[in-house]
């Protein structure tokens, strides 16, 4: 099991060899990737950054977690950093277990709590030539 | 009478900037010595100086490389990192 960060491309080919197991009968992996827009607004690239030292830690309880609950043979996790463009492969899992039910529920449980615990920013850069951190802008109430 | 009987501690810590913070305060970190006891009292401080945008709820706080309470007693030396909302995936 593992989860990283990293600043060169995802090679799912390698990723996926690590997970193979004699006791697993099912894989399922996951890519994000980095799509043309976002809330309405052309997007033209991104970039990531984490904070790395907390964001390799706290991927690593939430794969533990997810081979403790849904007691699968094992999982990784890989998010990019740096400058993407369209189409690149911004966030990489897989899972292998006995069986596939196990399987598609924990590579789900990675991503989404990935998405919501691990310290990664991104920031998108609009073809109107804006740029915005993701989550981050301040609401005015009116 | 200034601070009538309170002795004002100063204590060093790191801080590190990610994302939005890093822009509005811009750099990526720095040692800063200060009278803040907690985090909290740090973020109020450093918001003030450089009008950070995001209000501490949104936050979330790391010290020594693990998540905090805001209302943790800091020690010298610490490193202290404000987690703005984050957006992986």
């Amino acid at each position: 099991m593992s989860f990283s960060i990293s600043d060169i491309p995802v090679d799912p080919t390698a990723l996926r060899a690590d997970l193979l197991h004699e006791a697993s009968g099912a894989y399922v992996s996951f890519e994000g990737w980095v799509r043309n827009h976002n809330e309405g607004q052309a997007v033209e690239a991104l970039e990531y950054s984490a904070y790395k030292p907390l964001a390799e830690k706290e991927g690593h309880r939430i794969i533990a977690e997810a081979i403790e609950r849904f007691g699968i043979e094992s999982a990784a996790c890989v998010h990019r950093i740096g400058p993407l463009s369209i189409g690149d492969i911004a966030v990489w899992v897989g899972v292998s277990s006995p069986h596939r039910g196990a399987a598609f529920d924990a590579c789900r449980y990675i991503i989404d709590e990935t998405k919501a615990r691990v310290p990664i920013w991104k920031r998108e850069h609009y073809q109107s030539g804006k740029t915005e951190w993701v989550n981050c802008h301040t609401e005015i109430k009116t | 009478m200034p601070d009538s009987g309170r002795e004002l501690l100063t204590m060093k810590f790191s801080i590190e900037y990610f994302a939005l913070l890093k822009d509005q305060r811009g750099c990526s970190s720095e040692t800063l010595e200060t009278d803040a006891a907690t985090p909290r009292d740090l973020y109020v401080q450093l918001a003030e100086q450089y009008a950070f945008s995001l209000p501490p709820e949104s936050l979330k706080v790391a010290v020594n490389e693990e998540f905090a309470d805001w209302n943790h007693s800091l020690n010298a030396g610490d490193t202290v990192v404000f987690i703005p909302p984050v957006a992986g995936g």
